[in-house]
């Protein structure tokens, strides 16, 4: 009996620190946007954080989409050309991209990589008492690092994701047409005609951008709830590449639904 | 006419039968002390005394307990918060660590306060800047980015910062930690005569008992979780309590224990350790 009571209320304190957790973090999230006003009225602090943010990730970003790229010209041509389809090979890599690889792969790197940059920089702020030092000096660090911080990340992620999607073209094109030999001519009007700028590119730039708001803020989130101590910051890097991967899977799938359901 | 009447200046920091502590561990008990403008305080204890709870206290991030923590005449008990920001803005922190922006490079670091809080031209931020870093030594340091300059060159731009808003009360925890002694000499006359020139409160939070007893008007000694004496350095030099003399002698024997006291916690961890008590 005991057993059981015991199972319950552990129960019952976990379910009620997850209920607490989200319940900060959505208060997180509603102060970061009460405090944006500072990415207007200084925005060179927001232009400073995207250019950051946004080298962090490039070279991988980059280098990415150009394997995947590569890929997707080997596999959609060995696909397609069972059907005798192969001049379709250049519309099948650029919804592939624009739709899901572009946006989805680049926010599983930019969680991992300017991600946990985000996360460590401000838990090793904390650690150092940065924080409280400008606290007592009469600056808000959530509207003076973390609010150019999250709007940098938004901001950078799509422009990211259209470098991934870019590339890859080009990493299909270069295996489609250059290395296996398929129609240059056909390999881009084929993309011309079947890829919708509202429908495809639009969605795929809205999906960056929600993924943006997403990672981004999981990895502000960790960094400034995380423990000042080495071992604190390195849990709660770990937390912002699972986390922000698992949302980046989960809301995709949601987007997908609604954006290209019937 | 009229008789003219001036109001009286409140001190920069007073404290009325403060209680400080986290959660339910009480630090501090009971603690009276007022600090007012052109002073310089020394606030003196053991490690884990509670003196930088105290600073915390001051600055509205710990709030009391008990008692009435007062800065500049206002109630820091359910202040609002940009009222508080306002009082802030007046104060100036040397914090134990430095706290430099490790983003930012030397000079940057202590034109901040300037740049969040003024609209001064560049030309005026640059020369108030090197001025700053002049008083500290470290002028042609400005260009260096934090991670290369050493400890104590960090403490004294942290310095630098603290005071460059010419702040009307100013906390410093532990400003002559890690100093070599020249630059040890330079930061306690640095202290005195910021505080002489400017009118400013000077707040030391210090181990220091050599330094801070050349430049302080009063020093407060806190311990056990109370205030245990206060006075000039001349009559807390001259005094026969035993707990004053063993802190100022740095004795091995009196009323403070060096040992950590025994608690039943304790002999319960030792017990299931298999360790003797």
């Amino acid at each position: 009996m005991t057993g059981i009571v015991r199972g319950i209320t552990a129960l019952g304190a976990a379910l009620r620190t997850r209920i607490a957790a989200l319940g900060f973090f959505t208060r997180f999230f509603g102060r970061l946007l009460g405090a944006s006003g500072i990415a207007l009225s200084r925005p060179r602090l927001v232009s400073q954080q995207v250019h950051f943010i946004g080298n962090y990730s490039l070279l991988i970003v980059a280098v990415s989409g150009m394997f995947v790229g590569f890929v997707l010209g080997l596999q959609g041509y060995y696909t397609l050309n069972r059907y005798g389809s192969e001049d379709a090979l250049g519309l099948l890599v650029a919804l592939s991209l624009t739709r899901e690889l572009g946006p989805v792969v680049t926010a599983l790197l930019f969680a991992g990589r300017a991600g946990t940059s985000l996360t460590a920089e401000i838990g090793l702020m904390k650690a150092g008492e940065q924080l409280s030092a400008m606290e007592v000096m009469a600056v808000d660090p959530l509207r003076r690092v973390l609010v150019p911080r999250f709007w940098g990340g938004v901001i950078a992620m799509p422009i990211l994701a259209a470098v991934f999607s870019m590339v890859g073209i080009l990493g299909g094109y270069l295996v489609g047409v250059q290395l296996i030999g398929v129609d240059a001519g056909s390999f881009w009007s084929q993309m011309q005609a079947g890829v919708d700028v509202w429908n495809d590119v639009f969605n795929g730039i809205v999906k960056s951008v929600v993924f943006g708001v997403a990672v981004t803020l999981i990895a502000l989130y960790e960094g400034w709830q995380a423990k000042p101590t080495p071992e604190g910051v390195a849990r709660a890097t770990t937390r912002t590449v699972v986390a922000g991967s698992l949302s980046v899977l989960g809301l995709d799938f949601l987007l997908t639904a609604l954006m290209f359901g019937n | 006419m009229p008789e003219s009447t001036s109001a009286p200046v409140p001190p920069a920091l007073r404290l009325t039968g403060v209680s400080l502590g986290y959660g339910d561990f009480t630090v501090l008990r009971g603690i009276d002390m007022s600090i007012a403008a052109g002073e310089v305080v020394a606030i003196m204890g053991g490690s884990g005394s509670g003196k930088t709870t105290l600073l915390r206290a001051a600055t509205g991030q710990l709030p009391a307990l008990a008692g009435k923590v007062e800065v500049f005449g206002r109630d820091l008990r359910g202040i609002p918060a940009g009222e508080l920001q306002g009082l802030r803005q007046r104060m100036g922190v040397l914090f134990q660590q430095g706290a430099l922006f490790t983003d930012l490079d030397v000079f940057e670091n202590v034109a901040f306060p300037l740049r969040e809080h003024t609209r001064l031209p560049e030309t005026d931020i640059v020369s108030r800047v090197l001025d700053k870093l002049d008083a500290v030594g470290l002028r042609a340091a400005a260009h260096l980015k934090v991670s290369e300059i050493s400890g104590g060159m960090a403490r004294r731009v942290a310095l630098a910062r603290a005071v460059v808003l010419e702040p009307e009360l100013v906390l410093y925890d532990e400003p002559f930690a890690g100093l070599d002694p020249i630059s040890l000499g330079i930061t306690a006359r640095l202290i005195r005569d910021l505080s002489d020139r400017l009118g400013c409160a000077s707040v030391l939070i210090t181990h220091d008992i050599e330094e801070s007893f050349s430049i302080a008007d009063r020093v407060y000694l806190v311990g056990q979780g109370e205030l245990k004496a206060a006075g000039t350095p001349r009559t807390l030099s001259d005094t026969q309590d035993p707990y004053v003399r063993q802190f100022l002698r740095g004795e091995p024997d009196g009323p403070v224990a060096f040992h950590y006291p025994v608690t039943p916690a304790f002999e319960r961890w030792l017990a299931q350790r298999g360790g003797r008590p």
